[in-house]
């Protein structure tokens, strides 16, 4: 089989990101016939856990009956109390996260760095941060549990070209952090909605890629997980 | 921003419904044969019947497809028509990074046990840099519902991470295009849709020749 391997996908993660990181795991998979077999095993144990065939349907309509919306965690969500709890770690972890990123884009506005297109798209982006933590907290509530506190994140607003390289580390983190989660979501409805977020945290890191002229796709063909350690480890000193 | 994009996520409005694995596919092919004639989605059908058996495989199939699609539209279509600038560097990363894909989901078919289908002959309506990135743009927005929409539904967590970790890649190459061609990079705003398979085949099936 031809290897995937390209001489750019070994380009170094940009220097103010975390630590360096394993390669995806789709990546070793190709890369690495013993690495293809173990994921394989993992891959038939991991396979048991299974929830069932579903569908998302029903999106985008505009009024929200609460009813309906209980209605629809309850049967999805027809597992245990533990994976519950864990789900609900997960989210509250993800609001965390969330909450970081909308007072970091409320503070850049603020700042009045950025004008004109470049203005236009953060303020988007800061907004699109507030309804994660909005979405989050009421999912962290319909699932029974108590949404954490915001940090009051502080961040280091200096000059737009710093804050621009900020933004973009900030957003490859969260896309990342998203991606090391969902395979450890139980309930199917949770991880619709992460995945929907994750999208998107990829979609802001994308742009702000363009805009401080580094990759798109700074990790090549497959983006890599953040194990959640990392992840926390790396946004502590914004953490007031 | 303004109160009402804030409050009213659309995150809130998903539903799940548990329904069987063949049962979400054929209502996905049914759909698209009402659309196109029983006789261009027969394939599909029986794709869907096997994928009873396997349906992680099923899924990574329809992914394969995808992605061949993909891949040839940056790396064929790419090179026929005719770039420049940034929308030749984005086609030729982006057509490399498709072609990996397709690869990692070969192999990831097979070593499930099941059988990767074969690339599909495609044709696509693009004459000039301005139609292809009108296309690219469809075809990345597509691929990110796509899987979005098809991975909570995989049985295996490891296959789940892996498709999550290609998805990401989607949805970067979909905000590079659309800010490219004067679009916003998030056209869901704070939530990306995830689409059903049938949604899917709609959107592509005019591009799938044979």
């Amino acid at each position: 089989m031809p290897s995937p391997t390209r001489s750019d996908q070994a380009t170094p993660e940009p220097a103010d990101q975390a630590t360096p990181q394993p390669a995806g795991i789709v990546e070793r998979l190709v890369r690495d016939d013993v690495d293809r077999k173990r994921f394989l095993k993992m891959a038939g144990a991991t396979g048991a856990a299974s929830f069932g065939a579903f569908v998302l349907a029903a999106c985008g309509s505009s009024s929200s009956s609460s009813s309906t919306k209980s209605a629809a965690t309850a049967t999805a969500t027809t597992t245990s109390a533990s994976s519950s709890s864990g789900d609900i770690a997960i989210l509250n972890y993800a609001l965390t996260l969330e909450y970081l990123e909308s007072e970091f884009y409320s503070k850049v506005i603020a700042a009045n760095l950025f004008t004109g297109k470049v203005g236009e798209l953060l303020q988007k982006f800061g907004s699109q941060e507030d309804s994660h933590v909005t979405a989050l907290k009421a999912a962290v509530s319909k699932l029974g549990g108590t949404p954490v506190e915001d940090p009051h994140g502080k961040f280091p607003i200096k000059s737009a070209p710093q804050v621009a390289l900020l933004a973009y580390t900030v957003e490859n983190l969260g896309a990342a952090a998203y991606l090391g989660q969902a395979a450890k979501i139980q309930s199917p409805e949770v991880l619709a909605s992460a995945l929907a977020i994750h999208s998107v945290e990829a979609r802001h890191a994308a742009t702000l890629g363009t805009l401080v002229k580094k990759s798109v796709t700074p990790q090549g063909a497959f983006a890599t997980p953040a194990e959640m350690s990392t992840v926390l480890a790396a946004v502590k000193p914004f953490l007031g | 921003m303004t109160d009402n994009e804030i409050i009213n996520p659309e995150l809130a409005q998903c539903e799940v419904h548990g329904i069987t694995r063949s049962a979400f596919m054929l209502r996905g092919a049914l759909a698209a044969g009402a659309f196109y004639g029983t006789a261009s989605v027969a394939p599909f059908v029986s794709q869907a019947l096997a994928a009873e058996e396997s349906g992680d495989v099923g899924i990574l199939n329809f992914a394969l497809t995808l992605e061949y699609l993909e891949a040839d539209f940056y790396n064929v279509k790419g090179k026929a028509v005719g770039l420049s600038g940034e929308a030749r560097k984005y086609a030729r990363e982006f057509g490399a990074e498709e072609a990996a894909h397709v690869t990692a989901l070969s192999a990831a078919i097979k070593q499930l046990g099941g059988k990767p289908v074969a690339k599909p002959t495609f044709v696509f309506p693009a004459t000039d840099e301005k139609s292809f990135l009108a296309l690219a743009s469809v075809l990345e927005n597509t691929g990110v519902g796509a899987y979005n929409g098809a991975a909570p539904s995989l049985k295996s967590k490891a296959v789940l991470a892996s498709a999550g970790s290609i998805v990401q890649i989607e949805a970067r190459h979909a905000a590079a295009i659309d800010l490219l061609i004067g679009k916003s990079p998030t056209p869901n705003e704070g939530f990306d849709k995830p689409l059903m398979q049938s949604e899917v085949l709609t959107a592509v099936k005019p591009l799938i020749k044979a």
